[in-house]
């Protein structure tokens, strides 16, 4: 048995420690808003936060996340509230949907480090982030919005 | 393709080299004094150049190697594959050498190589050297190499001991434990550990 | 907001239903009513609308969404007409009845671009349906005059008096329907032209947005399956003694293409599946490589093909021509790699079948299930969540994973759910085809072109899909298969051409090939435009003011064209070392044009802005155009930069997207979309957007380097020194 805390809550999961994190997201604690895109990490439709770090959960092995702290796509607010959540919504960013966990959560830790983001800064965090719609020019708009909503948030 | 280029590339006439190394030494030859972080001189005994810079060509193709070079590259991205392109995804060092935001190192390297092919080899200190310190090999000469490895202020602060044990630091063995795919480099880990011994403990003279 | 909350609720329901052992088709439609729904409070009055009593608006889409943003535009029709409240609407996906064929087409089908213009009336008129009668129900229980009444926000309003559309909708049902159902104009639209924002973000963003891939159920296993390498080659013989010794493996079962293993979960089944030992009889397909293809198609181009357009005496008067160009296109196969893999899962129970996957044709793939288990079609439900990108690729002729999944189920007898991984999906069938374009203009003394003759080579798309759309292709019948030569026999500039001729060969191969995004304009475009380009610089003109000489009684075009080039602000004020090319081209009805401004660094094209303009007559939902525009143009980069599917041995060479790499945001340049004004005939907007890309950057590469690329990607031509 592995224990894993996953967005705040412990679990318990009988897995092979080699079993990628993302597998037993997906198929054993039901938390399928986290995708599978490649399996190799080029996509990033994987990544979750490890520890608040945006790791390809299709590689990372579940004994490197065993008594860490794990937020999905589900976890990273309770209501959609996030910044970038509400920023992608005044953007209508996604089309097909599929990578946009994984674009979130990556822009989640590029927020965090750095509340300015340049567009250098949105190349240099986003771009192990695939999207096949092309939704790229939406994201880039959309995080510098964020960012805005995240300094009034913060002000607030 | 491209392995064989490489190959190619390392594929350096043995007599030819030594006749040039010896024209060379005997004209040029560049003597380094060890620093140890206090400052001091080392003495160092055993001095021979001839050994010593021939023991360096050795490690010269091993650190130009990709499973080396790829993680000392000149500019800011790490390079990547057998033709050490750069690293897709617009990668970066950051100023600690581990990468920035959502792409650093570890997001996507684990502790250990991953079973497959081309997915990310792993190591638990995968990451460039920093940015105040970078390193660079890809684009050296031997002679600039050599020198550069030498030099306390651009090697990472290493005194002779240091970079001895350097050679046995778990980073630099992951070159022969590349993953699936992947070639290893030109010279075996103990010639290569053997080489560079050699190539400090007899003066480390640089090549011209 | 709205949210997905008819998908959600159904998976929810079906989940009850599935843990206690029972299976239960829903949605099926008996005369326009859902099933599922009591009669007796529930208002169905066709089958797009169904107005529950707690005011819901359900809109049942015969479209799916793929990310082409029907979910919104197909509601936004509904609520132009209906005066509903925006917030009470609830969307769902329909099921596979002929109710919901397609307006233009025999079968329910997404794709060609057409959700929007066709069913521009037939949604606009459900909702006008249901309001005259929700607005009678209503007069009849205030006991005031139909005429008294008006609706807005899901309410009927006389004088003081106000009902819920909620509250009169099983009053509503009990009406026989209008025989007229007349329109709002469109000056009274508030929905059309304005647009609203996406109703299936909420659910994108927050992971609860269900695709195929995330149906998870009770005793639901997954399977993996060992392709055969090759196309039409079969498993020899296999071993599956360690795949069995894998923790967490169930069972391992032979399939048409090869061997599934079923395990608890995926990464056990995958695991399985690398233990598996298979030996393959790799078949004819074996002895095919791309460079063999390209030579057979090259020596194929010199002859003419099956006549596809002609006019005078094109050889005659290339005789005759002041001077004459040549050229020959290569274009390799495509994958759609969209980002979700392909999957399906598929329950039997007894004699029905339960499937779920994402499909672009559920009828048809409902069909394929029933014909592989015997079982009469509406013994087989289809349940179609979200489709995590399709581009094409979910909609197979041959429904080739939901047959495989189907036979998964019914040889292990289990309840899977299969999944191909990226691996699976690059190498496991369906490209745009390879294609040789061979063309020779003749010019006038006026640079003017007189004379152009043009065959291509590329296998046929319709010959596999003509049973079921029917129509030519294949080279066995006499007519050529529109989607080889689309762009090229109806181009604008061959009609001012006196002598042209256009002819096609439709070689077969093994390589199973598809509609990919745009189709045959996806090569099409690029030869024409990057030959018009081509022919403009011989002829010492202006790319853009030949172009305007060329489309003369071209309306469309010309507006496209000039919009596109006085946004882009054609070669004026250009930042030093940056270039600009251009290409204009209608496909699916619209008509497209894009500026695209580059410079060389380090030895190799940077794209930095695309100008777009878009004539699709009327734009329902103009952000949604936009954003259509914006992901045709990464779409139409990617493809001219990098994508390449190429063989050896008759295996497909590349795996992932580290070999068949795709844009990234850093390499995303700045897009500029401009709608035209129009009120022409509408057109579509998910597949328009693609063709001009790659001719315009290819146009915009020769004016920075003096080099033109005849053949794609463009990457092989910069990659090395």
């Amino acid at each position: 048995m592995i224990t894993l805390n996953v967005n705040n809550s412990a679990h318990q999961v009988s897995a092979e420690p080699d079993m990628p994190l993302l597998w037993v997201l997906r198929d054993l604690l039901n938390l399928t808003g986290t995708k599978f895109g490649c399996g190799v990490a080029q996509c990033g439709a994987c990544t979750v936060h490890l520890n608040g770090e945006a790791v390809r959960s299709c590689i990372t092995p579940v004994s490197r996340a065993e008594n860490q702290q794990v937020v999905t796509i589900e976890g990273l607010s309770k209501d959609t509230t996030h910044p970038l959540q509400q920023a992608w919504m005044a953007h209508d960013v996604p089309q097909c949907g599929y990578c946009q966990s994984g674009q979130i959560m990556s822009a989640a830790v590029l927020l965090r480090q750095n509340p300015d983001p340049t567009d250098e800064d949105i190349d240099l965090a986003m771009s192990g982030n695939i999207c096949r719609c092309g939704t790229y020019p939406r994201i880039r708009k959309a995080i510098k919005d964020a960012a805005k909503i995240q300094k009034q948030k913060s002000n607030a | 393709m491209n392995v064989t280029n490489q190959q190619k590339k390392y594929r350096i006439p043995v007599i030819p080299t030594v006749i040039t190394l010896l024209l060379l030494i005997t004209t040029s030859a560049a003597f380094f004094s060890f620093t140890n972080d206090h400052g001091k001189k080392a003495p160092v005994v055993n001095a021979d150049s001839l050994a010593s810079v021939q023991a360096f060509t050795q490690v010269y193709r091993v650190l130009m190697s990709p499973r080396c070079m790829n993680c000392h590259p000149a500019g800011d991205q790490p390079l990547q594959g057998e033709d050490s392109h750069i690293h897709t995804m617009n990668v970066h060092r950051g100023t600690d050498g581990k990468g920035l935001y959502a792409l650093k190192c570890t997001n996507c390297h684990q502790s250990k190589n991953v079973p497959g092919v081309h997915t990310p080899p792993g190591n638990p200190k995968w990451a460039l050297p920093p940015a105040d310190m970078k390193m660079v090999f890809q684009g050296k000469t031997a002679h600039e190499l050599a020198i550069q490895i030498m030099d306390y202020d651009r090697n990472g602060h290493k005194n002779k001991e240091q970079l001895l044990e350097h050679a046995r630091d778990t980073l630099v063995k992951a070159g022969w434990n590349p993953g699936e795919g992947r070639a290893l480099p030109p010279l075996s880990y103990t010639a290569f550990v053997k080489a560079w011994d050699t190539w400090i403990e007899k003066g480390a003279f640089a090549p011209k | 907001m709205t949210q997905n909350l008819v998908s959600r609720r159904n998976f929810l329901k079906n989940a009850a239903i599935l843990s206690s052992g029972l299976i239960v088709p829903f949605t099926a439609l008996k005369a326009g009513k859902r099933v599922q729904d009591d009669p007796f409070t529930s208002f169905a009055p066709n089958a797009f609308l169904n107005i529950k009593p707690d005011n819901t608006i359900e809109i049942i889409l015969a479209h799916v969404e793929m990310g082409q943003g029907v979910w919104t535009t197909l509601p936004m029709l509904v609520a132009e007409e209906l005066d509903c409240d925006w917030k009470d609407i609830a969307v769902a996906h329909c099921p596979p009845n002929p109710a919901y064929n397609h307006t233009a087409m025999p079968l329910i089908i997404t794709g060609g671009s057409t959700s929007t213009w066709s069913e521009f009336e037939r949604y606009r008129k459900a909702g006008a349906t249901a309001r005259i009668l929700l607005t009678q129900a209503a007069a009849a229980k205030m006991g005031v005059s139909v005429a008294s009444c008006k609706t807005e926000n899901s309410c009927v309003i006389s004088g003081d008096k106000k009902l819920s559309y909620g509250e009169v909708a099983a009053a509503a049902a009990q009406l026989p329907a209008p025989k007229e159902v007349p329109l709002r104009a469109p000056n009274q639209w508030k929905y059309i032209g304005k647009g609203v924002k996406r109703l299936d973000t909420t659910a994108k963003v927050n992971g609860s947005a269900k695709f195929g891939l995330d149906v998870q159920y009770p005793g639901m296993l997954t399977a993996v399956v060992a392709h055969v390498p090759v196309f039409e080659g079969k498993v020899k013989s296999f071993d599956a003694s360690k795949a069995l010794k894998v923790p967490g493996v169930r069972k391992v079962v032979q399939v048409p293409r090869g061997v599934a293993v079923i395990a608890d979960h995926f990464w056990a089944a995958k695991k399985g599946r690398d233990a598996l030992v298979v030996t393959w009889d790799r078949g004819m397909g074996a002895s095919l490589s791309t460079p063999d293809q390209t030579q057979r198609y090259r020596q194929q181009a010199l002859k003419d093909g099956l006549q596809a357009a002609k006019k005078g005496d094109a050889k005659a008067s290339l005789a005759k021509a002041a001077q004459t160009v040549e050229a020959e296109f290569v274009f390799p196969y495509l994958a759609h790699a969209p980002m979700e893999p392909m999957n399906c899962t598929v329950r039997i129970t007894g004699n029905k079948c339960e499937i779920w996957t994402g499909t672009q044709m559920p009828a048809l793939d409902q069909a394929a299930a029933a014909k592989i288990l015997g079982f009469k079609r509406e013994d087989v439900t289809l349940n179609t969540p979200f489709l995590g990108g399709a581009f094409g690729r979910r909609a197979t002729p041959d429904s080739d994973f939901v047959s495989e999944a189907v036979e998964i189920a019914k040889a292990s007898k289990e309840f899977i759910k299969l999944v191909w991984t990226r691996e699976d999906d690059m190498k496991g069938g369906y490209y745009r085809p390879f294609f040789i374009h061979k063309i020779k203009v003749g010019l006038g003394s006026d640079g003017m072109p007189v004379a152009w003759h043009h065959n291509l080579v590329g296998q046929s798309i319709m010959e596999r899909a003509s049973k079921i759309f029917g129509g030519g292709g294949g080279g066995q019948e006499k007519k050529a298969d529109d989607t080889s030569v689309e762009g090229v026999n109806n181009s604008p500039y061959l009609t001012n051409i006196p002598d042209h001729f256009v002819g096609l060969h439709s070689p077969k191969e093994v390589m199973p090939v598809l509609w990919y995004r745009s189709v045959g304009n996806t090569h099409t475009a690029y030869a024409m435009e990057v030959m018009i380009d081509a022919l403009a610089h011989t002829a010492k003109q202006d790319p853009l003011e030949y172009r305007r000489k060329l489309l003369k009684g071209h309306p469309r075009h010309l507006a496209a064209l000039n919009l596109a080039a006085e946004k882009a602000g054609w070669k004026k004020n250009l930042a030093p070392g940056h270039f600009q090319g251009i290409a204009v081209h209608e496909a699916f009805k619209s008509y497209v044009a894009q500026v695209v401004e580059i410079s060389m660094v380090e030895g190799k094209p940077k794209v930095h802005k695309v100008t777009c303009a878009i004539d699709c007559g009327l734009a329902v939902n103009p952000d949604g155009v936009v954003a259509q525009m914006e992901s045709g143009i990464v779409w139409g980069l990617t493809m001219a930069l990098y994508s390449e599917v190429t063989l050896a041995k008759g295996e497909v060479q590349q795996n992932n997207f580290y070999d068949y790499p795709v844009l990234r945001i850093h390499e995303t340049p700045v897009i500029d979309v401009h709608i035209a004004d129009s009120r022409e005939e509408m057109g579509g907007a998910g597949e328009p957007c693609v063709p001009p890309t790659a001719p315009a950057l290819a146009n915009a590469i020769f004016e920075a380097t003096g080099k033109r690329i005849y053949q794609l990607p463009i990457m092989h031509h910069f990659n090395k020194a």
